[in-house]
């Protein structure tokens, strides 16, 4: 649709004389965003000549020295390179399916149950913990997961079971931050899927069910086949964000307990600590620039495979 | 079942849906009724655990541990939060750049949402990929560190903790949404009376459009509120007049005897110092304003999910 628009449209410098004779007031409304995206957005992208030099604040970007992709090389290099990569892909490939599956879950739970005033604040309470900062989870989790009187080894004790050590045993990490993952993003998640299933065409569920069909059934060959576009594009879009570390979630709740970094350490707490606590900010640089284009590189191979796929759901 | 279905009531039910309800049916339903209230009792638990545990005395949280009622009442930690000089200040700070931030980033929002709108604005499908790109490629944490704290120099200052935040990319697209989404002939009777595009958004098109602005706004609100990030990179220790609660709650994580730190006269209100009831309390009075205000505001938050699921 766009597309046949901008066909009807000039190069870049006849449309934008064009707009700026005739559309002048336009013109005006949109100059204050356009400035803020230039030094606030592109501005910034200036300085990812810092990945290509030995960086010191003292001379300041330009005069610094230029060691080409020796960043790179070091970063690549290190151990922390492995750990980093996989730590982001694999941490973000388990919240994105484990969130996808009970969004869809608790979506098509809230569309079979009756009665509004129940569905109404179950659907409430379930969005409610997307609206809580990281930064409050965190404090909330260490009551909970505390060794000494933390709500949940004070429960493990009525039972006769040893206190787990959350906060000295990196194994427990992955599986936890899936947890608080899906208990903060699932219900928001699930709007969408909502949304998507009030839409469906109600008569084809009732004649379903009038020649038979279980509710059950009626999920597994109506509900989920239906809800398959919204996945997909939802999924695509979260792929394309998968070198992207949460960096408010791992922060708040990881901190400098570097007795779990091994299994929850990302890409982007490495990259700040290396800017903040290391100064080393030449390679800090290589690192999120790496990530960038990784991170470019994804969204759009999988929109290219969106584009086969199903066109529709392309994003651009 | 046939004969289940003599009954009125059944009758009745059958009569209004016109389908059966197998045994299995009824399981099924019974599992989504389970699943829904388990998963939204785990959703209030810690809530409630927070809740109570401010109100808690402080020696039955270290001895005891948390509960879901408090078992001994004690207001020390509500007192020692209000007297505490950083939180109050910090509540003041959060509240200014949440209403600040939130009307200047609508004012950029609107406006440029709004020319994108325009069907005769010809470089509009360029300003959206000049927006949309900065989502698909930014280079990361240290360009905008560098920019900020060697380039403009804006760190330390309140201005840190407005001016990188005022735009969203995806917000703005979400608000173009919108505006396209309203009807072409409103604006185009009032241009063909001779009025300007600045007059026809503040005079047309922004009145009927609260649903979007209240949404967007929303977003742009709850941003500003748990903003903590530009903090922890920006404010020196030396400047911590300017942080805001979120970022004052990691500080408080982070050292466990924050409380030991304060003022003494505020310190001196109890026997035991309220460390972590304090915590506790701290977390009500951050999350206190977005909890009390969600019921209200949920519906514009559905909302503008549903539409930005919707391509425009």
């Amino acid at each position: 649709m766009k597309k046949k628009e901008e066909k009807k449209n000039g190069g870049f410098f006849t449309d934008l004389i064009y707009d700026i004779k005739h559309n002048q007031s336009l013109c005006l409304l949109c100059a204050p965003t356009i400035i803020w995206y230039i030094v606030f957005a592109y501005c910034p992208l200036i300085y990812l000549l810092v990945a290509f030099k030995k960086y010191s604040p003292s001379l300041g970007l330009w005069k610094s020295k230029w060691v080409g992709l020796d960043n790179f090389k070091a970063f690549f290099g290190s151990k922390s390179f492995f750990t980093v990569t996989f730590n982001t892909l694999f941490l973000n490939a388990l919240f994105i399916l484990s969130t996808m599956f009970f969004s869809i879950l608790i979506a098509i739970a809230l569309s079979e149950v009756s009665g509004k005033l129940f569905k109404k604040i179950t659907q409430s309470v379930v969005i409610l913990p997307h609206f809580i900062s990281w930064t409050v989870i965190a404090l909330l989790c260490e009551a909970l997961l505390k060794t000494q009187n933390g709500f949940f080894n004070n429960i493990l004790g009525a039972f006769g079971i040893a206190p787990i050590n959350f906060y000295q045993n990196a194994d427990v990490w992955p599986a936890l931050l899936v947890i608080l993952r899906v208990w903060q993003g699932a219900g928001y998640g699930s709007i969408v899927y909502l949304a998507a299933i009030t839409g469906f065409d109600q008569e084809m569920y009732e004649a379903a069910r009038v020649d038979g069909a279980t509710r059950g059934q009626c999920i597994r060959y109506l509900t989920l086949p239906l809800l398959k576009t919204t996945a997909v594009m939802l999924f695509i879009m979260n792929i394309g964000k998968i070198f992207n570390g949460d960096f408010g979630m791992i922060y708040n709740l990881v901190g400098t307990n570097s007795l779990i970094y091994r299994t929850t350490d990302v890409i982007d707490t490495y990259v700040y600590r290396m800017l903040v606590e290391s100064t080393n900010v030449g390679q800090s640089s290589a690192v999120s620039l790496w990530q960038s284009i990784m991170g470019f590189a994804i969204v759009m191979f999988t929109n290219k495979l969106t584009k086969k796929v199903d066109p529709d759901s392309a994003m651009f | 079942m046939a004969s289940k279905a003599n009954t009125t009531q059944n009758l009745a039910m059958e009569a209004k849906s016109k389908i059966k309800q197998s045994k299995e049916d009824k399981v099924l339903n019974g599992f989504f009724y389970l699943f829904i209230t388990g998963f939204s009792i785990v959703c209030l638990i810690p809530f409630i655990l927070v809740i109570s545990a401010s109100f808690t005395e402080e020696t039955v949280l270290t001895k005891v541990g948390y509960s879901l009622w408090p078992s001994q009442v004690s207001l020390d930690a509500y007192k020692l939060v209000l007297t505490a000089g950083d939180i109050p200040q910090a509540y003041l700070v959060t509240i200014f750049i949440t209403v600040v931030g939130t009307l200047i980033s609508m004012c950029l929002t609107c406006t440029v949402a709004y020319a994108m709108s325009v069907k005769n604005f010809k470089s509009r499908g360029r300003l959206a990929l000049f927006i949309y790109f900065t989502m698909l490629f930014n280079g990361g944490l240290v360009p905008s560190y560098l920019l900020i704290k060697k380039f403009l120099g804006i760190d330390n200052t309140i201005w840190v903790l407005l001016l990188p935040s005022l735009c969203n990319a995806w917000n703005i697209l979400l608000m173009r949404n919108f505006f396209n989404g309203l009807p072409d002939s409103l604006a185009e009777s009032a241009k063909i009376d001779g009025a300007n595009d600045v007059t026809i958004l503040l005079k047309i098109i922004l009145p009927i459009s609260t649903p979007g602005i209240a949404t967007i706004g929303l977003f742009y609100a709850l941003s500003y509120w748990n903003e903590w990030y530009k903090c922890l990179l920006y404010i020196d220790s030396s400047h911590a007049n300017l942080y805001t609660l979120q970022y004052l709650i990691q500080r408080i994580l982070r050292q466990v005897n924050y409380a030991a730190n304060l003022p003494a006269e505020s310190a001196a209100l109890a026997g035991t110092l309220p460390t972590y009831s304090f915590r506790m309390a701290t977390i009500v009075v951050a999350i206190g304003p977005i909890v009390l205000l969600y019921p209200f505001l949920q519906k514009y938050f559905v909302q503008g999910l549903t539409v930005g699921s919707v391509k425009g």
